[in-house]
């Protein structure tokens, strides 16, 4: 759920961009500068559009060059730039994280869902009183993470109507598909990829300013995500966006349940064939003794493997390649 | 006359002192800043130290790789560097120990001696350890020695849940922690001990809620960078009211991110604290108005002050000889007089427990300028903090 908004916009690009992440950290750096002059909100507008604008600029004065030539040069140059954003930012701002807090209305609590033994689950909006608290159990929900699920969602849905409602969703998607026979047709394909990129681009910066208030604003940022949001473009499937906001989803719960169980296979092996059947002595005793929240970073990407072993299109995928 | 001159052959000599650490990568925020608390403290050192020598430093960025740290030895030993000074990661402690040995014994009167400043894998001064290496920082089993003993008059810690990255350290902190507690505290109730990934969890909300629902009311947990930063930041977001013993807040980055909501909340185990009195505080904030970054790694102190120290004694800056005095050998540091021990070279010295709180008259100096510190709640003398040692070690 928490890299829903990077994410629904990368299966919109023709191109894989390994950059995107870069993107996503460049936003977050920007709107912490710009929080200092114009104040958070604004800032959280004007970032967006400023990483959008360097994303045409790249788009038009170095991916275009390269287009051509196929995938895999795209690829190479998008992951020499998300070296060269790295570095960059480094020098900007340097290695160390920079304090980018929430502004007030964003800080606390969004709800708490108190649990108490006597009259059993209830909500409360905002912070629960101390009194409430005392002999239940209060689990507060911060407010970054609704405004986070709220921008995306509201992403999601604008996204959506953009490419299936209007007149320029229709020559986007048909430029993606046919770009011969849109140009054809009088419009400006060259135009549109680099609208398509720019506005990707500052969807990743959006999604870098809600990103860099509720984690951390450091360089490292993006390489934590980079890899996330590859396993869901392809589990979702290519060129789907209802794909990605399902495989979103998916992964979301894939990372975060199985943390909560501490069983292990010989756990799991030793309650069903009577306790002691396996332990200490018994070969691969290492690996049966992982537990379900050790193995849990990498079920996203045991799903991606599995995802490309069986049906690699994707969930909701329309393009096989 | 003569024997005056003689007495001081090493004056005005220049030590290279080779840096073997990360410029680069995960750690690169840590590296930079301690290869500039050397070049910064190199240069106090020559203004006035007990040898009368001059101290130079040759980094090289080992990118924290045990493999790329060997290469880096040979190097060094190759431009006529004989002391090598390494912190981060064991493993990388324990390559450059092997390539240290080996180069000495193959290569007699070309010895080469290795400082320890920051890994503390317990290991390297018992079953793996050797004559040429010296540990400065305090091992894991010290740390959680001070923090037990601290706990011990802690009344109001009852359940502690243990959360430690899943590799060699953080699982040393966690063993550790299951056998001091049950020796000095068997009272307390362990209600988890959790090992996540090393440096790839972004949310660590999921952690957050099940350490709430088992009910701890302290955290104990070895986590440094932004393993720290993130859970302290989740534990804040969800509203965990609970005490967090660690072992790295101070560590570059995650002050900035503890910030006004931590303050009281986080304790942290070291050898320092953020308001050391004497010329260290001089020191620090002469490197704050050079750097504008903090100088937290003061084991780099006990580095120049113990080399110094062991120079101006021996008459020499031969490294086997300084070696040989360097053993026992008992010097006054900021923490108070400090032993390097000869049976294991681990240095035996005072430790703190302090607490993350807001600067105040006594307490003046602000950390990452956030306006709080780590202030001292309890100083342990050397001996309470001292574990024994299994070492048996090869002498030359």
């Amino acid at each position: 759920m928490l890299s829903s908004g990077l994410t629904l916009i990368f299966s919109m690009m023709g191109v894989l961009n390994f950059a995107h992440a870069s993107f996503y950290m460049v936003g977050a750096y920007i709107a912490y500068t710009l929080t200092g002059v114009l104040g958070f909100w604004l800032a959280l507008l004007v970032a967006p559009l400023a990483v959008g604008a360097l994303g045409a600029l790249f788009e038009t004065t170095a991916l275009r060059r390269v287009h051509k030539f196929g995938h895999v040069p795209e690829l190479l140059i998008t992951f020499g730039l998300s070296y060269v954003v790295l570095e960059l930012v480094q020098l900007i701002w340097g290695r160390t994280p920079v304090p980018f807090s929430p502004p007030e209305l964003l800080q606390g609590p969004a709800f708490t869902i108190v649990q108490s033994p006597s009259s059993g689950f209830s909500m409360v909006w905002g912070a629960a009183s101390e009194a409430l608290c005392q002999g239940a159990q209060c689990s507060r929900f911060p407010m970054t993470r609704a405004f986070m699920m709220v921008v995306a969602l509201a992403m999601l849905v604008s996204l959506w109507l953009l490419l299936t409602r209007t007149r320029i969703g229709l020559v986007i998607q048909a430029a993606l598909t046919h770009p011969e026979a849109v140009e054809s047709l009088g419009h400006n394909v060259p135009r549109v990829f680099m609208l398509v990129f720019g506005s990707g681009c500052a969807l990743a910066g959006l999604a870098g300013v809600i990103g860099g208030i509720t984690f951390v604003t450091e360089p490292a940022m993006a390489a934590v995500v980079g890899s996330i949001i590859f396993v869901v473009v392809v589990v979702g499937g290519m060129g789907s966006l209802a794909g990605a906001f399902v495989a979103s989803l998916l992964i979301g719960l894939l990372q975060t349940l199985p943390l909560t169980v501490d069983a292990s296979i010989a756990d799991a092996i030793n309650r069903l064939a009577g306790a002691g059947t396996v332990g200490d002595g018994t070969p691969g005793w290492p690996l049966l003794r992982i537990t379900l929240a050790q193995a849990a970073p990498i079920l996203p990407y045991l799903l991606l493997v599995l995802m490309l072993i069986f049906r690699p299109k994707g969930l909701l995928g329309t393009r096989e390649s | 006359m003569l024997g005056a001159v003689a007495a001081h052959a090493q004056k005005g000599e220049t030590v290279k002192i080779g840096w073997v650490d990360p410029m680069s990568g995960l750690m690169a925020p840590v590296g930079t800043n301690q290869i500039k608390s050397f070049q910064f403290m190199a240069e106090q050192f020559n203004k006035n130290n007990a040898a009368g020598v001059k101290f130079e430093m040759v980094p090289i960025d080992n990118k924290l790789s045990p493999q790329e740290s060997t290469t880096a030895v040979k190097s060094l030993i190759d431009q006529g560097v004989r002391y090598i000074v390494q912190g981060n990661g064991s493993g990388a402690a324990l390559a450059i120990i092997d390539a240290v040995s080996k180069h000495n014994e193959r290569n007699p009167g070309k010895e080469v001696v290795y400082l320890n400043y920051a890994a503390v894998d317990p290991d390297l001064t018992n079953s793996k350890c050797s004559y040429w290496h010296f540990r400065l920082d305090a091992d894991t089993s010290m740390k959680m020695e001070a923090l037990t003993t601290w706990l011990k008059d802690q009344a109001d810690v009852k359940k502690v849940y243990l959360f430690n990255q899943n590799y060699a350290h953080g699982q040393q902190v966690s063993k550790f922690a299951k056998e001091n507690l049950a020796r000095k505290r068997p009272d307390i109730q362990v209600v988890g001990d959790e090992l996540h990934p090393l440096a790839s969890v972004r949310d660590f909300a999921p952690y957050v809620a099940k350490i709430k629902a088992s009910g701890a009311d302290t955290v104990l947990t070895g986590n440094w960078g932004s393993d720290l930063t993130l859970l302290v930041k989740a534990a804040a977001d969800a509203g965990l009211n609970v005490k967090f013993l660690t072992y790295y807040a101070g560590v570059t980055g995650t002050p900035t991110a503890l910030g006004a909501a931590a303050a009281g909340r986080v304790y942290a185990v070291a050898y320092a604290h953020s308001n050391m009195p004497g010329e260290v505080s001089k020191a620090g904030a002469d490197f704050k108005a050079k750097f504008n970054d903090d100088y937290y790694t003061l084991a780099v102190h006990h580095a120049f002050n113990l080399l110094s120290s062991a120079m101006a004694q021996a008459k020499t800056t031969d490294p086997a000889k300084v070696a040989a005095t360097m053993e026992g050998l008992k010097f006054k540091s900021f923490n108070g007089e400090v032993e390097m021990r000869k049976s294991d070279h681990q240095l035996q010295q005072g430790l703190f427990i302090t607490v993350w709180k807001k600067a105040d008259a006594k307490h003046p100096y602000s950390v990452e300028n956030t306006g709080y510190g780590f202030q001292p709640v309890k100083a342990y003398d050397a001996y309470v903090a001292s574990t024994p040692t299994s070492c048996q070690m090869k002498r030359p």
